[in-house]
């Protein structure tokens, strides 16, 4: 195999078990080297059951888990990668220089302390005490932690979910800066305009399978719907009873439209009220194509069930 | 499989380094919170100094000596079941531990900071105590005596970090404290440690050889000169409790973090 194609982290037909219930169900997954993979996917969807996998956190109960054709659990293999977890309670009375010593020590190659600060944004927090600071503070913290073995492949789970808009733009430049450098980074991500922003391919998942994976383009075109919004007097009940309309709601008295073919809506609605004021249309971001995804398995999931029962 | 694009070797040095950083860190961040070590380490000094020293005045010397070394064991089990079981306990529900278990840690580090914090504390109660009983108790020790002492303090520690490390690899959080104590009270109090031995019920005096604190009583009774029996049996046993609870524990560990 081509060495330079050959995958930083990769599943295949991994399987994990907790009890009777299964929170990864035969998936593959593949990061490619110097891309970022967004994993999506509503809680429980396995997204943190897959990480765990590839970080040697737990085994698989059937399937191959690899890191650099590695077992996870070598810690030669673990060298070459950064982590941030969703949560971790570091220890508090550290102060973050400290903190970022001990990390460091870890690995073979690490960057100096002031270069990771500066690349983390967090200069000037390096002689507080990690209990001090505030929860977008400490976030920053643990990017900072991820990147400082110079690692080829960074796991980042829900990194920004605290932080500010200011420090969100920040670490989104601080990844994209990594890319640059050829890191790898496996990202898993509530908010779906981060996924939009940084990730080269996404994995949408859901009760643990993986269910669509592609570009965000990909994943936008396979759900063709656009929104319309508008002020109307029409009421809600008769748009509901309108075939080409998929999903409408109201708030505030604006009306919310999700529709395929948005023209035919449109023409219908101006036609039966002439008072509709400020329409607007828009190609559906990523978290209409989501929703419509897993709501797409979900009812194959049900038929599955009924035709099984 | 070969890896794709050589790793770069961790030198040896670095490798030390970094268990030198996880110690340290340890240390720093204790030091920095006595609210954790310090009522661990003063609760059997307190102990003794009711129960070992101002209730047992008039007993004489020897028992003076008997007192001293049995509290002194009761000392030495505090940091090991709690210092190294709760603090555990709670870093695996904090999620530390997982976070721990992701990066390339070299293995045992981790548990390797916590046992040489347990072991300082060790020390520490050992001559609180000592300190106690010169200037209250009036008793005579000689100086390798209480060197002796000191040491199966340092050492004896290890059994209950072990059996501590266990009981934190069973019970997340909140809970260990409380099961923690259900062992370390009543077995202090089984092994001899509160009243000699001979003032137990039969039953307890024959079930006794059960608790690794009897063994290290005995061990801690021959350093300050009042035990002649042979020590090597103790000494297995302690061995083979710590290894045991350290092996089961590191599988737990291993397995669900």
């Amino acid at each position: 195999m081509d060495l330079a194609s050959r995958p930083v982290a990769r599943l295949a037909g991994a399987t994990r078990r907790y009890g009777q219930q299964i929170a990864l169900d035969a998936v593959n997954l593949v990061v490619q080297r110097g891309e970022l993979l967004a994993l999506l996917g509503p809680n429980g969807a396995g997204k943190t059951t897959a990480i765990g996998l590839l970080l040697g956190l737990a085994r698989a109960d059937a399937g191959t888990v690899e890191l650099f054709g590695m077992d996870p659990q070598r810690i030669e293999a673990r060298r070459r990668i950064g982590v941030m977890l969703q949560s971790a309670e570091l220890p508090p009375t550290l102060r973050v220089g400290e903190l970022l010593r001990l990390t460091a020590s870890y690995y073979p190659a690490p960057r100096r302390l002031e270069e990771t600060a500066a690349m983390a944004g967090i200069g000037d927090l390096l002689r507080r005490p990690y209990a001090k600071l505030s929860g977008g503070q400490q976030r920053c913290v643990q990017f900072a932690l991820a990147l400082c073995g110079r690692p080829e492949l960074l796991f980042l789970d829900e990194p920004t979910v605290g932080m500010d808009i200011e420090a969100r733009q920040k670490l989104w430049a601080a990844i994209r800066q990594l890319i640059a450098e050829g890191c790898s980074v496996l990202l898993t991500t509530h908010y779906l305009e981060e996924a939009e922003a940084l990730a080269d391919r996404v994995c949408v998942m859901t009760h643990g399978r993986v269910i669509h994976e592609g570009t965000v383009d990909a994943l936008r075109a396979r759900v063709a719907l656009r929104r319309i919004r508008c002020l109307s007097t029409l009421p809600i009940d008769t748009l509901r009873a309108w075939p080409e309309i998929a999903d409408v709601q109201q708030e505030n008295g604006r009306l919310h439209i999700t529709a395929a073919d948005a023209e035919a809506v449109v023409r219908r609605l101006l036609a039966a009220d002439l008072q509709l004021r400020e329409l607007e249309v828009q190609r559906a971001g990523l978290a209409e194509a989501f929703t419509e995804l897993t709501r797409d398995a979900a009812e194959t999931a049900g038929t599955d069930q009924r035709e099984a029962a | 499989m070969e890896v794709a694009l050589s790793t770069p070797a961790m030198p040896r040095r670095r490798v030390i380094g970094a268990y030198l950083e996880e110690a340290r860190s340890e240390c720093l961040r204790y030091m920095r919170a006595p609210g954790f070590m310090l009522p661990i380490m003063l609760f059997p000094a307190m102990f003794y100094l009711l129960f070992g020293v101002l209730m047992a005045k008039s007993n004489g010397a020897d028992a003076a000596r008997y007192l001293l070394a049995s509290y002194g064991v009761f000392g030495v089990m505090s940091p090991g079941l709690f210092g190294f079981g709760v603090s555990l306990a709670l870093e695996r529900d904090g999620g530390l531990l997982t976070f721990k278990r992701a990066l390339p840690m070299p293995p045992g580090a981790y548990l390797l900071g916590k046992m040489l914090m347990a072991m300082a504390a060790a020390g520490v109660v050992i001559l609180l105590l000592l300190a106690m009983a010169f200037s209250l108790g009036h008793v005579t020790l000689s100086l390798a005596q209480a060197a002796a002492l000191l040491l199966t303090g340092v050492l004896g520690v290890l059994p209950f970090c072990a059996l501590g490390m266990f009981v934190g690899t069973l019970i997340k959080g909140q809970g260990a404290p409380g099961m923690l104590q259900l062992i370390y009270l009543p077995m202090s109090f089984m092994s001899g440690l509160w009243f000699p031995l001979p003032m137990l019920p039969k039953f307890l005096q024959q079930i006794a050889p059960v608790w690794p604190a009897y063994h290290l009583d005995r061990l801690a009774l021959a350093s300050v000169g009042m035990n002649d029996e042979p020590l090597a049996g103790h000494l297995m046993v302690l061995l083979g409790v710590t290894a045991g609870f350290t092996l089961l524990a590191a599988r737990r560990l291993r397995r669900h973090g």
